[in-house]
């Protein structure tokens, strides 16, 4: 009986613990329990049943309870096994009394074999309820982690969705961000374009309502340019003092230097105005096919010379980088011509200008001025490169090189329409583009962007 | 030679006084002037045939140079003077135009008075 109680102790014990985290460092321990239980077994039968043998089982068994109870590992069968405490009591009463009053015990023999049988047997229904109870918590457990499993699977797919969502609102996010600031882009050049094609009516209404009064100035001023001349002749048939003579010449002759200076200055403004009446007529007339390298190189060679008049000293490497497969594109000849001659002007002015400057710094060293055109076709497109190695410009400046009037050059010497007017001529007159690159001494750069139709 | 002058600018009076002081002098031009090309035709109404040439300026307020141009040409087949047309506007369609009514000639804004000076001695 003891055997029995002990060895389903030990089984029952093992096959819980196997359950647990603990089961390997306990297997030993089991192994060893369960040799001990059956060399007990063999040395009870060896040994003949000696009736003392029940105390080294009950003890056993009561160490082995103990020892459930001390270790924490044991928590979940230390109830279980406390189960046997009835058993091992009993049959340790039973056996004292076996020993100690064998009278008494033999007359109530049955009633001791009948509360060990009780005692045994609720070991077993405890340890069977235990079982069926163990059975149903493995099986929850297992339900558990299959659950577990099913949730770690959801979130994993879960989560690779997130992600992809993540990824595809962000790629949407970059694409409206460039789209926003293409947008802007575009406002931008529209509200310049608009900008330019308002100034530029303003510019003609201004420049047509000038112009009369301004001939009016002139020609007032040279007719009297002329009267003095006749004042003068007229002073010659009078008899009046020499003396007298000359002072009143002298008088007329500041006059009509005060006359000429008028009509030199009125002159000057008439050349602003009719520029800026040129602005206004810059989309008229025929587009004509007209070979652009030819028409670009015909004004670079006009512009050089032009400033080589005025300037001997002046001198620049004229570089030209031509498409030959260009041909002949339709355009506004006298209006591209007059656009190549604003650049090259400018680009002329812009190598000028920085070769005087580095000669008065006296740096000059090796700067050799260089104009350059450039052409190219291509996807029905025509790009026109005009740069020059001269003075740059200021990221202020650059910023509006396009507005009617505005130049950097001396007074006199620019009437600040040259650009404006290119850009009106390139945008439309053309429905092209036109883009200034520039790093401030250094460089400049004017691309022209026409479509071809 | 009697010249009329119509201009809507009061100054363009004493600036052709000015410019042909020695040729009025000299009794060589008569110039009248009117501000306005109703003003034009009410001379030409008191004194007619006696306008050998009209100077007129196209774009002036009221009847315009175009309108004053067709009145004549309307109205004095007979004795017709020559018409040259002055204008601040060069382009092409308003000089096919004013050439096209009966215009003579056709001057730009501002007048080189040299040239119209030579042109009516032409005359």
């Amino acid at each position: 009986m003891h055997f029995i109680v002990a060895f389903f102790l030990v089984q029952y014990a093992h096959s819980v613990m196997q359950h647990t985290d603990h089961a390997s460092k306990w297997d030993n321990f089991f192994k060893y329990a369960r040799i001990i239980v059956f060399s007990l077994v063999a040395t009870y039968y060896i040994a003949a049943s000696p009736d003392w043998f029940g105390w080294i089982w009950n003890l056993g068994l009561l160490g082995l309870v103990r020892f459930f109870n001390q270790n924490d590992d044991f928590k979940s069968i230390r109830s279980t096994a406390q189960s046997v405490l009835p058993f091992v009591g009993i049959s340790m009463v039973s056996d004292f009394f076996e020993q100690v009053f064998p009278k008494f015990y033999n007359s109530y023999d049955q009633f001791f074999q009948i509360a060990l049988s009780f005692a045994f047997i609720f070991c077993f229904v405890i340890w069977f309820y235990a079982r069926k109870q163990q059975k149903v918590l493995t099986q929850e457990r297992e339900e558990r982690l299959r659950e577990e499993q099913i949730a770690k699977e959801t979130k994993l797919s879960l989560e690779y969705l997130v992600a992809e969502r993540t990824q595809e609102l962000t790629q949407q996010k970059e694409e409206l961000q460039k789209t926003i600031e293409e947008l802007k882009a575009t406002q931008n050049q529209l509200i310049q374009s608009e900008k330019m094609a308002s100034l530029g009516e303003l510019t003609a209404g201004i420049a047509h309502e000038i112009q009369n009064p301004l001939n009016f100035v002139n020609n007032f001023s040279e007719v009297s340019v002329e009267l003095c001349q006749e004042l003068e002749e007229e002073i010659d048939k009078t008899n009046i003092d020499d003396n007298d003579k000359e002072y009143i010449k002298g008088i007329i002759g500041d006059l009509s230097q005060n006359q000429q200076k008028i009509t030199h200055h009125g002159k000057r403004a008439d050349s602003i105005v009719k520029g800026m009446l040129q602005h206004s007529r810059a989309s008229s007339g025929e587009k004509e096919p007209v070979d652009v390298n030819a028409l670009a190189d015909e004004y670079m060679r006009l512009a050089y010379h032009g400033l080589r008049a005025k300037d001997k000293e002046f001198n620049a490497a004229l570089v030209t980088d031509f498409d030959g497969t260009i041909g002949t594109v339709n355009v506004l000849p006298q209006d591209l011509g007059r656009v190549f001659l604003n650049l090259f002007t400018n680009a002329f002015y812009a190598v000028a200008e920085k070769k005087r400057k580095l000669t008065e710094a006296g740096q000059l060293g090796d700067y050799k001025p260089e104009v350059k055109i450039s052409t190219k076709k291509f996807d029905n497109k025509l790009y026109i490169r005009v740069s020059d190695n001269g003075t740059g410009m200021p990221e202020h400046v650059k910023a509006k090189i396009f507005q009617p009037f505005f130049t950097t050059k001396p007074t006199g010497q620019g009437t600040g329409l040259g650009l404006s007017m290119s850009y009106d001529i390139i945008t439309n007159g053309h429905g092209g583009v036109l883009e200034v690159d520039t790093e401030e001494g250094e460089k400049t750069e004017f691309r022209i962007t026409i479509p071809i139709a | 030679m009697k010249i009329l002058v119509v201009d809507d600018e009061e100054d363009v009076k004493s600036l052709f006084e000015q410019k042909f002081r020695r040729e009025i002098r000299a009794g060589q031009f008569e110039f009248s002037f009117a501000f306005s090309g109703e003003e034009a035709l009410e001379f030409m109404q008191k004194h007619p045939s006696e306008v050998v040439m009209i100077l007129s300026d196209i774009n002036m307020p009221g009847m315009s140079g175009i309108e004053l141009l067709k009145k004549i040409r309307a109205d004095h087949p007979s004795a017709p003077p020559q018409v040259m047309m002055i204008t601040a506007y060069g382009d092409a369609a308003n000089h096919d135009q004013a050439m096209q009514l009966g215009a003579d000639d056709f001057l730009t804004k501002p007048v080189n008075f040299n040239e119209l000076k030579e042109k009516l001695l032409l005359l």
